[in-house]
């Protein structure tokens, strides 16, 4: 069995029973980064690229382990030392990619919808790390292994999202994702930051911190965007942490066993208290390990099969 | 494609006596447990290592450790496959290295699964020794390996299939011959 399409773009599309595969390929990965020797040969003479033109370091560098421990070669390609910058068009840059035979094209863009793009121009593999205030699919399935590791099961949890909602796009694919695999979700953030309509996507606001985290098994902090501040969505940096800041008095009222999650990178002293990001309730470490195991898992469920038929 | 059975190779019985028998080649090959690991190829291989260790237990009174092999990430033929193979965890809980490994198979038919087998162990390590125990022997090898311990030799047709059914995982023990329905 394997993955529908030959594409990762979205969370959205996938069936639940594709997400448990790739969890489940995931967890069976996770074993090669506890040997000496880091190497298995399976995506021996396949090439990936990574197509990075918007800053990161964690999910670039995590693409790239994932593909240099299954043997392919990964060529990384940024956005400051690109073509991008002499004024190439996306779709150019793609095409002359093409025209290097890569199995699988991996793009990070500032603009929802880039990666789609490119799924339907080339003949490689696509996989989204992240475009615009769409979807980072990468990002919710390692939060889901990371969750389903922690918790032994992912149907019924309670999960609170909390931050920058209308921004966010790892928010978008964990609502999707966790959705899909039976969890019930609460979004909580400043008015400003909270998409209008966003209940259809079957979760509940909660407008106070406290109302958000009580009960539930999990809480992601989301980054808050320095920028949103310039927009003039959040008063101030302190305002903000003293309202949806997460402390340690304020995590009293949460579940003893809740987990907190945070995307990255953290600001310490807003969105999280130093205190908290380092508590044993944080599994912020676990969810960058799960990262490699996540990526390693689509790498070859997309690209370590037979090659899809011209068309299909 | 369906398939009928052609006939009955082994019976509950007979798949205990070989591998009773295995256990006893085991030990006098090895002069003894100390340094003696088996590890199972997924999936009833592991069984069958399980069933070893537990022979070996009652004949001399010692665990020997089990480890777990999925051998997909080395596959030769990855790239062929109509359906992708979903990936198991290998879990080989103690150091291979100075140990003699017997790898433990349901069938050994062209040798390609071993050879992947041999690749990932040695990623983890390096072996004093590895061997090679299966149950059923059926030929037509395609690579330069033996086995060490064979529970029963089986000259089969390549249109054939052989199925081992274990309890663990078919509810039943037998092993039986399949051919292409007429």
């Amino acid at each position: 069995m394997g993955l529908r399409g030959k594409d990762l773009i979205e969370v959205r599309g996938l069936e639940p029973a594709e997400i448990e595969l790739i969890l489940d390929t995931a967890e069976s990965m996770k074993e090669i980064a506890s040997r000496a020797i880091k190497k298995v040969p399976t995506l021996r003479g396949k090439t990936v690229v990574n197509l990075f033109l918007e800053p990161s370091t964690r999910t670039r560098t995590s693409f790239e382990i994932a593909g240099k421990w299954l043997s392919a070669d990964v060529v990384n390609v940024s956005g400051s030392a690109s073509s991008v910058v002499k004024g190439e068009t996306l779709m150019d840059t793609a095409k002359n990619l093409e025209a290097m035979s890569p199995d699988c094209v991996v793009i990070r863009h500032a603009m929802a919808g880039a990666p789609h793009m490119l799924a339907r121009a080339l003949r490689a593999a696509i996989i989204n790390a992240g475009d615009g205030a769409h979807e980072h699919p990468t990002q919710a399935l390692l939060d889901l292994l990371t969750i389903r590791e922690k918790k032994g099961h992912l149907d019924g949890l309670k999960a609170a999202i909390v931050g920058d909602i209308a921004h966010s796009r790892v928010a978008r694919s964990n609502i999707y994702g966790m959705r899909k695999m039976g969890m019930t979700v609460t979004v909580a953030g400043p008015p400003t930051l909270i998409p209008p309509g966003v209940e259809e996507l079957g979760v509940k606001v909660a407008h106070r911190l406290e109302e958000a985290i009580r009960d539930v098994d999990v809480v992601m902090m989301l980054r808050l965007q320095q920028e949103r501040m310039q927009a003039a969505l959040i008063p101030s940096l302190r305002e903000y942490a003293r309202l949806w800041g997460l402390t340690l008095d304020r995590l009293a009222a949460a579940r003893e066993d809740v987990l907190i999650m945070h995307p990255g990178p953290v600001n310490r002293g807003v969105e999280l208290a130093p205190e908290v990001a380092d508590s044993r309730y944080s599994v912020i470490l676990d969810q960058v390990a799960n990262g490699v195991a996540v990526r390693m898992a689509l790498l070859y469920l997309l690209i370590g099969g037979k090659p899809a038929e011209a068309g299909a | 494609m369906s398939a009928r059975e052609k006939a009955q190779v082994l019976d509950e019985p007979g798949i205990d006596r070989a591998l009773t028998r295995i256990a006893h080649e085991i030990l006098e090959r090895s002069e003894g447990t100390p340094g003696l690991a088996l590890v199972g190829i997924r999936t009833r291989g592991v069984s069958l290592a399980r069933r070893i260790a537990e022979k070996l237990e009652a004949i001399e009174g010692v665990k020997v450790p089990v480890g777990t092999l999925d051998i997909t990430l080395y596959r030769d033929d990855l790239g062929d496959l109509a359906e992708q193979p979903v990936l198991r965890e290998t879990e080989i809980p103690f150091p291979v290295t100075g140990r003699t490994v017997v790898l433990v198979d349901d069938v050994l038919y062209t040798g390609r699964t071993i050879r992947a087998a041999l690749d990932a162990i040695m990623d983890l390590g390096r072996p004093r020794q590895i061997q090679l125990a299966v149950l059923i022997d059926r030929g037509h090898r395609e690579l330069p390996i033996r086995p060490d311990y064979v529970g029963k030799n089986l000259p089969t047709a390549r249109r054939e299939t052989v199925q081992v059914l274990l309890r663990e995982h078919d509810g039943t023990d037998r092993v039986v011959i399949q051919e292409p329905a007429p």
